[in-house]
C-alpha cells in the first residue's frame, strides 16, 4: 500500500526547504545535516517507490481526495518511478559533493533552493495533471535560477539572464499550448485526455496538431534538441560545475515529458497526429547529435566540450524515442539513466580540474595536483559519455542501434551514432591529453571568461565523484534486470490502458459509482420533494 | 468580440516578440511581460467568451466555465515573480558586467557598453 507515499518526494523537500531558510540560514553545518539528511530520506522513499512500481501496477494518487480528473492526481508507474530513483540518487550524491568541496558556502540558501530543485524535478516526474506539470517546471526552473547563478560572477550573472530569459519564453509559450489544449480537450488530466483524444470531432484534427507542435515544441526547449539547444552550452558551462552536474538531470524532464505525452495523449494511433511528431523529431535529433559532437571536437574548455557531449546525448536519446515503440523507449530509457550520469561524473571532472588549475581551458599550463587521479576519472567518465566498452554508454548505444533497425530510417540513424561516436573519442581524446599530458607552460595565463575562486582540492570530492562513476559501473553490471525494467516500463507506456483505469477507473468501477451517484442524486431529490409531497 | 480579443492578443504577442527579439534586458523583461498578457488573455478566452454569466453553476441560465479564471490566476502570480525575477537579475547583471546586452561576447572581446 503505496498510496500516501507518492507525495513524499514533493512534501519531503517542500518541508525541509523553508525549514532550512528559517531556522539555519547562519549555520552551514545545520544546513548540511538538514540537507544530506532530506537527500537521504527522498532516496529511501523512491527506491520503495521503484520496488512497489516495478510489480507493474500504476498506483494514483489523488491530492485533497477530488476524484479525477476534477482533482489533481499524482501517478506512479515504472517511467516515473525510474526517474524519481535516478534524480534522487543523483541529487544526494551532488549535495553531497557540493557539501565537501564547500561549493555550498560560496553563496547564501544553497540548501533551501536545492531542496526545491528537487521538489520541482519530483513533482514534474509524478504528475499527472498538464497543468499541474507547468507548475512544477516552474519551480524547478525558478530553484534553478537559484543555483545557476550561486557563486555570481559577472559572466555567470550574465548567462543566468540568458537562461532565465529564454526559459521565461518557453514558459509563455507553454501556457499558449496549455490554452489551446484546454480550449479544444476541456480537460487537463492527462488520463482523461488520452480518452477525449480519441473522441475529438475530425474537424477538430488541425488544432489536435496545432498543440502537440506547441507542447513537443516546450519539451525539447527543455530537452535541448536543435534548434533549441543554444541555451545550453553557455548555461552549463557558466554555471557552477556541480550544479551543472545536477542540470544533467533537467535536460532529461524534457525528455520525460515527451515519452509521458507523446504515449498517452498525442500516440501515433491517434488520427490527426500519425508520424507527426517522430517525423520532426528524427531528423532534429540526428543534427542535435551530430552538431554536439563536432562541439566536443572543437571546444575550447572542458567545460564547453563537456555541455556539447550533454548535447549529443540528448540527440542519440531523442532518435530512440523517435521509433515511439517498445524497443525504441526502452532503449532510450536506459541511455536516459546512463547519459545522465555520464555527464554529472564529467561536470564534477570539470570541477575537480577547475579547482587544480583554476580553468578547464585546454591551454598549456602548470601541471596540476593529483592530476594523476583526476586523469583516470576523466578517462572513465569520458569512455562512458563516448560509448565505449565496457561501460554502459556501449550498451546504450547498442540498445538504440538495434531498437531502430526496424525503421524505415535506419540507416540515418546509425551513420549518424557511428560517425558521431567516433567524433567523441576523438574530442574527448583531445581534450584528455591538453589537460594531463602535453608539455607545460607555468606563465599561460588561465582564461575561460571567468574565474572561480580557487577550490581546495579535497579527496572527499574525488571519492564522490568516483561514487558517481560507481553508479555507471552498477548500471552496466546491472544491465540484464535494468533493461527488462525499462522493457516493461516502455510496454507500460504504450499500453495505456493500466494508466487510465489508475486515474479514472475501470469501466466497471467507473459504471459502479455513476450508479452511486444517481442513486445519491435520486434520494436527494426526494428529500427535496417532501414538503410538496406533504401539501 | 471574438475579432477584438483576438486581435488584442495577438498584437500583444507580437510586441513581446519584437521586443524580446531587441537582445537588451530592458526590453527583453517588457516583451516577456507582455507575452505573459497576451497568454493571460489567451488562457482566459480558452473557456469560451461569454458576457455577463457567473462562473458558478446554476446561478443564472447560464455560465462561464470557471475553470480558465483559476488557471489564469496561477498563470499571473507565477508570471508576475518570474518577471520580479527576472528585473533583479538583470540590474545585478547589469551592475556586474556594465552591459544590458543578452548575447555573450567571447573571452576577452570587450562588452559594448550600455546605452
Amino acid at each position: 500500500m503505496m498510496e500516501h507515499w507518492i507525495i513524499a518526494p514533493i512534501i519531503v523537500p517542500a518541508l525541509i526547504g523553508p525549514l532550512i531558510v528559517l531556522t539555519m540560514r547562519h549555520d552551514i553545518v545545520l544546513q548540511r545535516v538538514a540537507g544530506l539528511a532530506s537527500g537521504v530520506m527522498m532516496l529511501g522513499i523512491c527506491l520503495a517507490l521503484l520496488v512497489s512500481a516495478a510489480g507493474g501496477n500504476v498506483e494514483s494518487y489523488e491530492l485533497g481526495s477530488w476524484p479525477a480528473p476534477f482533482g489533481i492526481v499524482l501517478v506512479l508507474d515504472r517511467l516515473s518511478a525510474l526517474m524519481v530513483t535516478l534524480t534522487a540518487a543523483l541529487g544526494l550524491g551532488i549535495l553531497a559533493y557540493a557539501s565537501a568541496t564547500g561549493w555550498d558556502a560560496r553563496g547564501r540558501n544553497f540548501h533551501s533552493i536545492y531542496q526545491f530543485q528537487m521538489m520541482g524535478l519530483f513533482g514534474a516526474m509524478l504528475t499527472g495533471d498538464i497543468f499541474n506539470l507547468f507548475v512544477f517546471f516552474e519551480i524547478l526552473l525558478i530553484a534553478s535560477y537559484g543555483l545557476m547563478t550561486h557563486g555570481g560572477g559577472r559572466m555567470r550573472l550574465r548567462g543566468g539572464v540568458q537562461y532565465v530569459i529564454i526559459n521565461l519564453a518557453g514558459s509563455t509559450l507553454f501556457l499558449f499550448a496549455l490554452g489551446t489544449l484546454y480550449g479544444v480537450f476541456g480537460s487537463l488530466n492527462m488520463a482523461d485526455l488520452a480518452e477525449r483524444a480519441a473522441q475529438l470531432p475530425a474537424g477538430d484534427g488541425a488544432l489536435v496538431r496545432v498543440t502537440a507542435a506547441l507542447l513537443l515544441l516546450v519539451f525539447l526547449l527543455k530537452g535541448a534538441l536543435l534548434p533549441l539547444h543554444f541555451w545550453l552550452p553557455n548555461t552549463y558551462a557558466l554555471a557552477p560545475a556541480p550544479v551543472a552536474a545536477l542540470f544533467a538531470v533537467m535536460t532529461k524532464v524534457g525528455a520525460y515529458t515527451v515519452i509521458r505525452v507523446f504515449t498517452l495523449v498525442f500516440p501515433e494511433t491517434l488520427a490527426p497526429i500519425g508520424g507527426l511528431i517522430s517525423s520532426v523529431m528524427m531528423p532534429a535529433a540526428l543534427l542535435t547529435l551530430a552538431v554536439g559532437m563536432i562541439g566536443v571536437l572543437g571546444g575550447a574548455t572542458l567545460a564547453r566540450i563537456v555541455s556539447f557531449a550533454a548535447i549529443g546525448s540528448m540527440g542519440t536519446l531523442f532518435i530512440a524515442v523517435s521509433a515511439f515503440d517498445e524497443a525504441g523507449i526502452a532503449a532510450a530509457l536506459y541511455y536516459l539513466v546512463h547519459s545522465t550520469l555520464a555527464a554529472a561524473a564529467l561536470f564534477l571532472v570539470v570541477d575537480q580540474v577547475r579547482a587544480r588549475r583554476g580553468t578547464s581551458a585546454l591551454t598549456l599550463q602548470a601541471p596540476m595536483p593529483g592530476g594523476g587521479l583526476v586523469s583516470a576519472l576523466f578517462f572513465a567518465a569520458a569512455i562512458a559519455m563516448a560509448g565505449m566498452p565496457p561501460l554502459s554508454g556501449f550498451i546504450g548505444k547498442l540498445l538504440v542501434l538495434d531498437a531502430v533497425r526496424a525503421e524505415t530510417w535506419w540507416v540515418w540513424a546509425w551513420a549518424f551514432i557511428l560517425i558521431t561516436s567516433l567524433l567523441s573519442v576523438m574530442g574527448f581524446a583531445r581534450a584528455g591529453s591538453a589537460l594531463f599530458w602535453k608539455p607545460h607552460d607555468a606563465s599561460a595565463p588561465a582564461d575561460e571568461g571567468f574565474q572561480d575562486a580557487p577550490g581546495t582540492p579535497s579527496g572527499l570530492g574525488v571519492a564522490l565523484l568516483g561514487g558517481v562513476l560507481a553508479l555507471i559501473v552498477a548500471w552496466t553490471v546491472a544491465a540484464g534486470p535494468a533493461t527488462r525494467y525499462t522493457q516493461a516500463a516502455a510496454m507500460q507506456l504504450l499500453d495505456r490502458q493500466d494508466y487510465i483505469h489508475a486515474v479514472l477507473g475501470t469501466p466497471a468501477e467507473r459504471e459502479a459509482r455513476q450508479a452511486a451517484e444517481a442513486a445519491y442524486d435520486a434520494a436527494h431529490a426526494g428529500d427535496g420533494a417532501t414538503p410538496q409531497e406533504g401539501h | 468580440m471574438e475579432l477584438l480579443v483576438a486581435l488584442s492578443i495577438g498584437v500583444m504577442t507580437a510586441a513581446g516578440v519584437y521586443l524580446l527579439l531587441r537582445l537588451r534586458t530592458f526590453p527583453a523583461v517588457l516583451g516577456l511581460a507582455m507575452l505573459s498578457y497576451a497568454v493571460n488573455v489567451f488562457i482566459f478566452a480558452s473557456g469560451r467568451l461569454v458576457i455577463g454569466a457567473p462562473p458558478v453553476l446554476g446561478a443564472a441560465d447560464t455560465m462561464t466555465d470557471p475553470l480558465p479564471q483559476a488557471l489564469v490566476l496561477t498563470a499571473i502570480v507565477i508570471s508576475f515573480g518570474m518577471t520580479a525575477l527576472v528585473v533583479i537579475m538583470a540590474l545585478a547583471s547589469y551592475l556586474n558586467a556594465d552591459t544590458d546586452l543578452i548575447d555573450i561576447e567571447k573571452p576577452g572581446e570587450q562588452p559594448e557598453i550600455g546605452r
